[in-house]
């Protein structure tokens, strides 16, 4: 019987020829990742246990992003502790302020995960690294200690479900509005415990951002993991980059998979995810022009935090006017970026639009700190969780959207269709 | 190895975000943690819910966030037990690696009642509504993780 994409890379890391869904295997791991909530309870479980060593200081990354820079005293002796394993264990890829980015963004961007790896992080949208033909987990604090000791994880291999994505992207559509679309189709549980395979003729009009975007987000409907196939764009990124070798893994035709949908990615729309689930999506035509108002936009986070995400925003920004009112927060994923974006001219795009420019961080995403929410109020969000109290008090509100989606809402002050601006 | 104790009951969904709001995440303390399980779905729950009580919930319990303070919270809370109709799958993986009991049983989850006295057979997987009389059996682990369970957890298991 044909193998998926996952299956395969899983099987090789098992030193299996062959895997079947539903199988317990344990497999070699190229990557483990924590952050600075995650490390902590991993490094205390690490401990307890009596542990001394580590299976390999170079395929550790500790990334300190979720309250950086440290956002109180508990925060910052949360970072202490890692930062002192890190030292005591020699872990190359400690990566702090300065050096540090939004996990999921910098990664790839180090080339320290690519095509045919096999990655677990203590952090659910460790997924990301699909869009490189990577498999890539997010698991609990607890696996990531199991993963620094052993160097391996045990696996139930995972089912499938195909999307055949078809047709080009028009106008403002980008990889965010191709997942949310997806997610109001299946479900917030559409893919629990099932690889999203990510095929078809229409991935060659998304470009990496787009494809580490929709990666992402395969969580948000359940799924182990999402998975693009290696292609010339992805041999681009990761040429000269990627630090291991990469090895590229196509689905068998005879693949099984639970079910196949076909999107037209021609015929989708700008899409909005409401309060307070990923599923619960409209496209901008099933928005009345002023029905939700907005009194803050954050456009960042490992969703969107990417130079081409940067891009779409300036675009929208470029000679308006932020509303009145609006608080606008813009948060290149990784210094990097930051970089990128500063000499390209967009950070004078976004403060002369009356937004603030922040350091990396996932900050606001996960009501961290850096833009939280009062009660009563609503943000438009290019990141990926809409729960109750994500963003602050428990009465408040985020919708989902796109970069450009979430910088024209800023200009009107309400969700808008960036084509309607006037 | 068994659990009894009165049921708190939620419905589909129910995040990881509301389990433990990620503003209590700057600590690792279980007891810390514990005093705002569930604060943003039920503020109340951290007064009533007692030692060896179980919560039930419907679909897709525990999406979202990978964080393992919300089955350590839950725990932590007293909870001994949590039965769903499914759940989301880093949730459970936590659960069984930090020694949460959780078994999946649809028919539980959707007929079992807030208030009701439940206890739960972790051998045989029989989950009985003492207040209704009415038994269900859940989905037996398999034989891959009940041994994790028996050698006390994961990393324990490692060896």
């Amino acid at each position: 019987m044909g193998m998926t994409m996952s299956q395969k890379i899983l099987a090789a890391h098992a030193g299996l020829d062959e895997v079947k869904a539903g199988q317990l295997i344990e497999a070699k791991l190229d990557m483990v990742l924590g952050n600075d909530v995650t490390s902590p309870v991993a490094i205390n479980v690490f401990e307890e246990n009596g542990a001394s060593s580590v299976f390999d200081n170079t395929k550790i990354a500790m990334i300190m992003d979720h309250f950086t820079p440290n956002k109180d005293i508990k925060a910052a002796t949360q970072v202490k502790q890692v930062r002192q394993f890190a030292d005591k264990y020699d872990i190359k890829n400690y990566m702090d302020v300065g050096q540090m980015g939004i996990e999921h963004a910098l990664l790839p961007e180090k080339g320290l995960v690519g095509p045919g790896c096999l990655c677990i992080g203590a952090d659910s949208h460790t997924c990301t690294y699909g869009a490189l033909g990577a498999f890539s987990t997010g698991v609990g604090s607890t696996d990531m200690t199991a993963g620094m000791i052993s160097g391996k994880a045990w696996f139930k291999v995972p089912s499938a479900i195909k999307f055949n994505l078809i047709g080009k992207p028009q106008g403002y559509v980008s990889g965010k509005d191709v997942i949310l679309h997806i997610i109001g189709k299946i479900g917030v549980d559409g893919a629990l415990y099932k690889s999203m395979e990510f095929t078809g003729e229409g991935i060659k009009y998304l470009n990496i951002d787009d494809r580490l975007c929709i990666a992402n987000m395969a969580i948000e409907a359940g799924a182990k993991n999402g998975i693009f196939p290696v292609d010339d764009i992805t041999r681009e990124y990761c040429n000269g980059r990627y630090q291991g070798t990469p090895v590229e893994y196509t689905a068998d035709e005879d693949a099984v998979y639970d079910e196949e949908y076909t999107i037209d990615l021609s015929t989708l729309r700008p899409t909005v995810a409401f309060p307070h689930l990923p599923e619960n999506t409209r496209t901008v035509d099933e928005i009345g022009e002023k029905e939700v108002k907005i009194d803050q936009c954050v456009i960042g986070s490992c969703t969107n935090g990417r130079i081409s995400d940067l891009r779409a925003a300036a675009e929208i920004f470029k000679g308006r006017k932020i509303a009145k009112n609006v608080r606008c927060i813009i948060i290149p994923g990784t210094q990097k970026i930051w970089l990128d974006a500063m000499h390209e001219g967009l950070f004078d795009i976004f403060v002369e639009a009356g937004a603030v420019v922040s350091t990396p961080t996932c900050g606001p995403c996960l009501g961290g700190h850096m833009g939280i929410l009062a009660a009563g109020e609503r943000a438009i969000s290019t990141t990926n969780r809409n729960f109750v109290g994500r963003m602050g008090h428990v009465d408040s509100e985020v919708y989902l959207a796109s970069p450009a989606v979430a910088a024209a809402s800023a200009v009107t002050g309400y969700i808008t269709d960036p084509e309607k601006l006037g | 190895m068994n659990a009894k104790g009165t049921v708190h009951k939620f419905g589909d969904n129910v995040d990881t975000d509301v389990i433990i709001p990620a503003r209590y995440l700057n600590t690792a303390s279980h007891k810390e943690l514990a005093a705002h399980c569930m604060e943003d779905i039920d503020k109340d729950f951290v007064n009533k819910v007692k030692e060896g009580d179980i919560i039930v919930a419907e679909k897709n319990f525990g999406c979202g966030s990978s964080r393992e303070h919300a089955p350590i919270a839950i725990k932590a809370s007293g909870i001994s037990c949590v039965i769903a109709s499914t759940f989301a799958r880093i949730f459970y993986r936590n659960a069984i690696n930090i020694g949460l009991p959780i078994l999946e049983c649809e028919e539980a989850a959707k007929e079992i009642k807030s208030g009701d006295v439940v206890s739960v057979d972790f051998n045989t997987g029989v989950i009985t509504d003492e207040t209704t009389g009415k038994t269900y059996q859940a989905e037996p682990f398999p034989e891959f993780i009940q041994n994790i369970i028996k050698k006390g957890g994961l990393i324990k298991s490692l060896s």
